[in-house]
This record gives C-alpha cells, sequence and structure tokens, in this order.
C-alpha cells in the first residue's frame, strides 16, 4: 500500500510551517512521528495534496522544568517521554503511559503533539492530557494562545485547535505527591486499549468509552463527597456511549470502565499513602 | 524529489517520488532486499530497520523523512564475512524457522539490546512486541536475544 501522490515540505522552523500552513489551506496535512496519519494515507483515508514535515524542528522536542510546571514540546517522542527521569520524577502517570504505547518502533516515532492534535478517543494520551488537567499551548499566525485540556477534544477525532495552527507544546504541573494510575486492558500485543483509565490526584479520564477522550465527572464527584474506590467506580460509565462492537459490546466496555475505574483509584491511593 | 541516505555506512543519493516509503526505497531503489514486507500496516515488524541507530517499521516512514539520516539493514550488520553477535545468537538458539520475520526480529533485537543491555525475560518479550512470528517460534528467539545480550556483557566486563 503506497500514499496517492503528494508533494512533500520539510519545514525548517515553526514560522516556515505556519506560513507553508497558511498558503496551502485546506490541501495540506501536517506530519510528525506520521504513525497515525501515514497509515491512513496508505489507506487513501487521508489524501493531503501537501505533506508539511514538523521532524526537522527539534527546538519542539523537550522536556523541560520551569517552576511548578513541567513544559513538553509538542514533538517529543513517546521513547523519550518513557525515558525522560525529569517525567519519571515530576509527572510519572505521563512517563508511564508512554511507555504502554504500540511497541518499541511505534515509541520511536510517535509524539505526544500528533497523538493529542488526531485526537483519537482510543488514544492513550488525550485521557493522560485530561487526567493531568494539562494546558495545550497553540501558535498560529496570531500569536500564541493556551487551550485547557478539558476544552482541547471537541468530538470523534475533532480538537479546538484552529486548522492555520500548530501545536507547540504541553504544559503540567508537578504531581509527583499526588497518588496516579493508568489502567489499560488489551486483548493482544501492540492493540490500542479496549478501555483505558488514567488517574492523577482526584481527577480520572477514561480512554474509549465515547467519541472523544473524557473525565469521569461522576467518578470525580462521588470522591469529593468522601466515597471508597468502589463505591466511586460504579458511576464509570455514566455519560458514556463507548463504541458497540463485536470484539468488545458497549456494555462489555462499560462494565470494564468500573473496573479499571477502582483498580486505577486502588493502585493510585496506595501510591499515595 | 532527490534523498540523499547513508545506507549501511555508505552515502546513498536517489531521485524518488516524494511518497515513495523507506522500505520501497531501500528494496527497490537500493536493492537491499533483506528488509521484508509482511503485513504493511505497521503491525508485524518484519520491515524493521534502524534508522540513527534506533528500530522503526521502515513501512510506516516516508523515504524522504530519512534524508540526511543514517539507515541500517539487516544487510548493514555482518562485518565482512563476520557475522554480527545477533545474528550469530540467532543462529547458535536456532531463533528462526522459515527465517522470514528474521531480519526485522534481529534489527528490532540490536536496538532493544542497544537501549536495554542486560534485560529480563520479560523485558525481552515485551520489547518484541512489535514482530510477529508466523512460526510462532517466539522461544529460541527470546533464548538467542538473552544469550546475545549476555554475550556483550561478558565481553564488556
Ligand atoms: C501499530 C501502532 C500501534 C499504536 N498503538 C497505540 C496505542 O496503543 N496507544 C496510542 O495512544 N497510540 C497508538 N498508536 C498511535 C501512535 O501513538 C501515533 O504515533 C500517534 O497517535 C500520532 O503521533 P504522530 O507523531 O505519529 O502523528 P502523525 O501521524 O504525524 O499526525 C497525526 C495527526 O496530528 C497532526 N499533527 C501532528 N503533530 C501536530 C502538531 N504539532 N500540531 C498540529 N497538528 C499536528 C497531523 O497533521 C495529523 O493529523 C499506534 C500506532 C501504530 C502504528
Ligand atoms: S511490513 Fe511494516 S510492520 Fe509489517
Ligand atoms: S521464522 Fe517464520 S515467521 Fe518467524
Amino acid at each position: 500500500m503506497i500514499p496517492a501522490a503528494f508533494t512533500y515540505k520539510k519545514a525548517g522552523s515553526v514560522e516556515e510551517a505556519l506560513s507553508l500552513l497558511a498558503e496551502h489551506g485546506d490541501d495540506a496535512k501536517l506530519l510528525a512521528g506520521g504513525h497515525s496519519l501515514l497509515p491512513l494515507m496508505k489507506l487513501r483515508l487521508a489524501v493531503p495534496e501537501v505533506l508539511i514535515d514538523l521532524g526537522g524542528l527539534h527546538e519542539l522536542s523537550y522536556v523541560r522544568e520551569d517552576g511548578d510546571e513541567i513544559r513538553i514540546g509538542a514533538l517529543t517522542r513517546h521513547h523519550d517521554l518513557e525515558h525522560s527521569e525529569l517525567l519519571a520524577r515530576e509527572v510519572p502517570l505521563l512517563a508511564h503511559a508512554a511507555g504502554t504505547i504500540g511497541d518499541p518502533q511505534v515509541r520511536h516515532r510517535g509524539t505526544i503533539g500528533g497523538s493529542l492534535v488526531h485526537g483519537d478517543p482510543a488514544s492513550d494520551l488525550p485521557a493522560v492530557a485530561l487526567a493531568l488537567d494539562a494546558v495545550l499551548v497553540a501558535q498560529g499566525p496570531s500569536g500564541r494562545r493556551e487551550i485547557p485540556a478539558t476544552e482541547f477534544f471537541t468530538d470523534f477525532f475533532e480538537t479546538a485547535l484552529g486548522e492555520d495552527e500548530l501545536l507547540v507544546e504541553i504544559r503540567v504541573a508537578k504531581n509527583p505527591a499526588q497518588g496516579w494510575d493508568f489502567q489499560k486492558f488489551t486483548k493482544r500485543a501492540i492493540d490500542w486499549a479496549v478501555v483505558g483509565v488514567a488517574v492523577a490526584g482526584d481527577r480520572v479520564a477514561l480512554v474509549n468509552m465515547g467519541p472523544a477522550p473524557m473525565r469521569a465527572r461522576g467518578v470525580e464527584e462521588a470522591l469529593a463527597s468522601g466515597a471508597s474506590p468502589a463505591e466511586a467506580a460504579e458511576r464509570a460509565a455514566e455519560d458514556t456511549s463507548p463504541p458497540d462492537q463485536a470484539s468488545a459490546t458497549a456494555d462489555y466496555r462499560k462494565h470494564l470502565a468500573k473496573v479499571l475505574v477502582r483498580r486505577a483509584l486502588e493502585a493510585a491511593a496506595a501510591r499515595r499513602a | 524529489m532527490q534523498v540523499s541516505i547513508n545506507v549501511n555506512g555508505e552515502q546513498r543519493s536517489h531521485e524518488v517520488e516524494d511518497r515513495t516509503l523507506l522500505v520501497q526505497y531501500l528494496r527497490d531503489d537500493c536493492g537491499l532486499t533483506g528488509t521484508n514486507i509482511g503485513c504493511d500496516t505497521t503491525s508485524c515488524g518484519a520491515c524493521t530497520v534502524l534508522l540513527d541507530g534506533e528500530s522503526v517499521k521502515s513501512c510506516t516512514v516516508l523515504a524522504a523523512q530519512a534524508d540526511g539520516h543514517q539507515v541500517t539493514t539487516i544487510e548493514g550488520l555482518a562485518d565482512g564475512d563476520e557475522l554480527h553477535p545477533m545474528q550469530r545468537a540467532f543462529q547458535r538458539k536456532h531463533g528462526l524457522q522459515c527465517g522470514f520475520c528474521t531480519p526485522g526480529m534481529v534489527m528490532a533485537s540490536v536496538s532493544l539490546i542497544e537501549e536495554n543491555p542486560n534485560p529480563t525475560e520479560a523485558e525481552v518479550r515485551a520489547g518484541l512486541e512489535g514482530n510477529l512470528c508466523r512460526c510462532t517460534g517466539y522461544h529460541n528467539i527470546v533464548e538467542a536475544v538473552l544469550s546475545a545480550a549476555e554475550e556483550k556483557q561478558g565481553a564488556a566486563e
């Protein structure tokens, strides 16, 4: 399988990427690690006329400390998140979850920015960004703006990022003292989660339980009013609409969400203690 | 477009279509057919090569993305007639049956040991998650990787 013909452009800077995007508009797609986009292009589900490669923007690949925050460049690869000592110490949930994505080859190429912008509800990092209350920094023709993760994922493969914008940075508060956990249920090696759960402190987010990655608000409310992990987990399927497939029905996923939320809350509590 | 890639230590330049995949470039333009195409969908790992020393699935990388970088394929591992320690370990432990997955398995294993020189059996199994063996010869593949790691550790001491 070979993608349909396109013109390849390599961006030498964020500014150049933005001006190429402005020039080619709807006909263009940005390419980061390519591990979501290239498979779609090979299946001809995406047929861009111009591909703007961000791969040379090394200035957007970093994990950095800034006061109470950790800043992560959008082009940072899953592999580098997984092996970052700074993340292991300050945001262990992100380092751990990045290490569960796909396989080593996928993690050598895929980036956090690509994962978030792709907006796949079955992906791991969107739920992690929600649980961490991350702030996503977009850069467009009129400068930079900050988008809270809770406002970023709008619908099935849709995000709040403008067509003329680049995601450049992800900011998260340091949270080493909080309990955290990541549960991912897969059927086979390499697979995406049937259901996943990210917990950071009192925030809980779900993978693959609706058209967009989402917070489990019912569970969070229950925890806030003093419920035990097991009691709170009973509300995990509230307001969800998971995919209904022969391989995993919606009812099965709703049940699984309750089980995994309970496990995640218990593990997070054990880490906090 | 013109791509210039260091393949197995040799600088190569070719005119390719922009949409050329790295695996096609290696097989069709460079004539290096040791890298196999299995699934073509980023699942099986048969097409694994090293890009700047790290394992990647070359069916899901554009030749253009490798422009200016270094690629190592299975043909680039041996030093003349002297097999690479990982190749020797696969031979010693009989880590192959039909051999189709082998180039990808060996390249993924080289990258694995580079990142984790002293892996446990569980780490080897997890580290080869992206490589499928249709003959299901996983047991001896894992043995081979552990044996190569041991040999390398021994040499380092
Ligand atoms: C075999 C396989 C298994 C996988 N398993 C998992 C898994 O278990 N869990 C999981 O979460 N993911 C999984 N993935 C997906 C993987 O994590 C992708 O790497 C990731 O979703 C996309 O990141 P990328 O850098 O490859 O983005 P690309 O594919 O390059 O881009 C994806 C989209 O984001 C846009 N984009 C990228 N970067 C930016 C930016 N900085 N600003 C604006 N737009 C941008 C692109 O235009 C494109 O629309 C898997 C992929 C494969 C091939
Ligand atoms: S051919 Fe590339 S992963 Fe199967
Ligand atoms: S040895 Fe036959 S596919 Fe692995």
